[in-house]
């Protein structure tokens, strides 16, 4: 029997080994020194790189339903689209307030969150992706009718954003822009963080990887599944609002298939379930997106096109997973 | 009184006919994903291929309409042959993210492709003489290329049904969508059933694209933009079978075209609403099996 029950010295090594997960690693700096970096390296593309910080949370949030919680979402942009119009709405109103505008994106996009997801969570497979779906082309398709209050296929436009607490003004270089969405997704990653290493978390890869096991435990699967899609939502929605505020300017492209589908994109290129795959896979996709694309986006849907078959088929787990099977190699020899 | 009937009849007609072109398209998906369990989000661009071959035959050569058709198909088949052995196979019955991402990729991989070779316009579609213009059925008149889509549509779903109802190969492909490994046991060779399975729904979906060229037009983003009313035909009809997605179609094609008619501004929100009413009552589709 003994190699059914783990020896006493298996059981604390494998309890310090979850007591650690949850301290900070060396490396886990390297994002935000590198983020810091290419703020004085690169000053003419701040733009862009608020826009990256901004999309990374976004696929921090998507991570978290899709590599944690195991639901496969094809409609994660309608979170982001509506916490989009709502900071664009406020500030198009008279409300240019930023901070107070991301957290009323949040809540708006977790109130959106939790009633779509209590409904459409039951379902599994196919009819969950579907409902996804149809729950962001909904959106899309409000967003499109409501013209008075979107602008519709024009975009939403006039928004005038505050300085935030009041000292710093949004300049048109995009330096505050970029520090903005820089600490924004610092928070924003705190959260993913704890969350994921959470029992919460636990219980999340635990209903993933085996539903009928965690129902038997006892473990309210529904509940943490409604709980984690609404977090998320929340999460997706103030990146809505950062790139609205920092773009002051909102499309219905924040609604459409293509942004929930690219998102996806991006991060499995990085890796999926793995916390830093948004880190990577998000600014490679959209530097390259940005060379390649201005210049003909005929090739550059090819090329990407050609990437996510290539990744699917020989690049499992994105490049964190390539990259944790060469170091578990090395190791062996 | 008379104007309500009208607008009925004509809401009923129209309907029918993207019902049909609806059903063509989707047929194939929905049996590709009963059989292999394969989400294959890329089946659309099948059909954008069908409506972009013919229409390219019809303007570049001159070659008349039915042939363009069958050429269309047969090249439609051809590539799907190809794909499926190279690389649909790899992920049968595997993990729903990779099939959705990889085939994903392939409707990028075709939009681009077919920008570059067809150019961004949208393919012009011309039904020959004989079949544009108006045909009086008695009562009233109906536009002729779109009543010969629905008789066309009937023929084609007649035989779908006969053919998997009454032939050898339709027994087994019902045999492996009921119990896929006790197909295996008794010597069905599933391999080539799934390849040959595959091939006909993606014909079935180039004759789609092509016969419906005039109502969902041929344009660069066609996979992409009427992904989701595929999608809907499959789930609301109910994966695996024949029959399910016949009646998603007639209900998407008439309820849409009604809800287009009365309420133009909303576009397609009502048809995703029901969408997702139907779906929550019937998780597994209208038709789908426990």
């Amino acid at each position: 029997m003994s190699h059914l029950t783990p020896s006493a010295d298996r059981r604390a090594a494998d309890i310090a080994a979850f007591s650690r997960r949850h301290r900070f690693h060396w490396f886990e700096a390297l994002p935000w020194l590198i983020a810091v970096a290419a703020y004085f390296m690169f000053p003419n593309y701040l733009a862009l790189g608020s826009q990256i910080l901004a999309i990374i949370l976004f696929a921090l949030s998507v991570d978290l339903v899709l590599g944690y919680a195991g639901i496969v979402t094809l409609g994660h942009a309608a979170f982001f689209g509506v916490g989009a119009y709502t900071a664009g709405i406020l500030a198009a109103n008279g409300w240019g307030e930023p901070i107070s505008g991301l957290l009323a994106a949040a809540v708006a996009a977790a109130c959106i969150g939790l009633a779509s997801g209590w409904i459409i969570l039951r379902t599994t497979g196919l009819t969950l992706l579907m409902q996804t779906l149809v729950v962001a082309a909904m959106l899309y398709e409000l967003a499109n009718k409501a013209y008075r209050f979107t602008g519709g296929a024009d975009g939403l436009q006039g928004m005038s954003v505050w300085p935030i607490f009041g000292t710093f003004r949004f300049d048109m270089f995009g330096n505050t822009a970029y520090f903005y969405c820089l600490v924004v997704l610092f928070f924003g990653w705190l959260v993913v963080r704890n969350t994921v290493n959470s029992s919460f978390g636990r219980s999340l890869t635990g209903i993933r990887e085996n539903v009928g096991r965690m129902h038997a435990i006892g473990a309210p699967v529904a509940q943490r599944r409604l709980v984690v899609y609404a977090l998320s939502a929340a999460l997706a929605g103030i990146a809505g609002a950062l790139t609205a505020q920092t773009a002051q300017f909102v499309g219905l492209n924040v609604l459409n298939l293509e942004r929930s589908g690219t998102i996806l994109v991006m991060l499995i290129i990085g890796g999926i379930g793995r916390l830093y795959g948004a880190f990577i896979g998000v600014p490679l996709y959209m530097i390259a997106q940005d060379r390649f694309a201005e210049a003909d986006p005929t090739y550059w849907y090819f090329w990407i096109g050609l990437a996510m078959v290539f990744i699917v088929v020989f690049l499992r787990g994105g490049i964190f997973g390539v990259v944790e099977r060469l170091l578990a190699r090395s190791r062996k020899q | 009184m008379a104007d309500i009937f009208s607008s009925i009849i004509s809401v009923g007609f129209h309907g029918l006919a993207l019902a049909m072109v609806l059903y063509l398209i989707s047929v194939g998906l929905s049996v590709t994903m009963g059989l292999m369990g394969f989400i294959n989000l890329a089946h659309g661009a099948f059909a954008m291929l069908g409506g972009y071959l013919m229409t390219w035959l019809m303007s570049r050569y001159d070659v008349p309409f039915g042939l363009a058709l069958a050429g269309a198909v047969i090249g439609v088949v051809l590539i799907s042959v190809i794909l499926e052995r190279l690389l649909y196979r790899r992920f049968y019955g595997g993990d729903e993210l990779d099939q959705v991402l990889m085939t994903m990729g392939l409707i990028f991989i075709t939009i681009a492709s077919v920008t570059y070779i067809w150019g961004p316009v949208t393919q012009p579609m011309r039904p020959p003489a004989a079949l544009s213009g108006q045909i009086d059925l008695g009562f009233r008149s109906f536009p002729t290329y779109r009543t010969f889509l629905i008789v066309c549509g009937a023929i084609l779903v007649t035989l779908l049904w006969l053919a998997l109802e009454r032939t050898r190969f339709g027994a087994q492909v019902r045999a492996a969508v009921d119990n896929l490994r006790m197909a295996q046991t008794i010597g069905i060779n599933t391999s080539r059933l799934f390849a040959a399975t595959f091939a006909l729904g993606s014909g079935l979906a180039a004759l789609g694209g092509g016969l419906g060229a005039e109502i969902l037009p041929i344009t660069t983003f066609y996979a992409l933009e009427n992904l989701v009313y595929f999608l809907i035909v499959v789930a609301v009809g109910g994966l695996g079978s024949i029959r399910g997605p016949f009646v998603a179609a007639l209900l998407v094609g008439i309820s849409d075209t009604a809800f287009k008619y009365i309420a133009p501004e909303f576009g397609a929100f009502f048809i995703y609403a029901l969408t997702m009413v139907l779906l929550l009552w019937f998780p597994r589709g209208l038709f789908g099996r426990t």
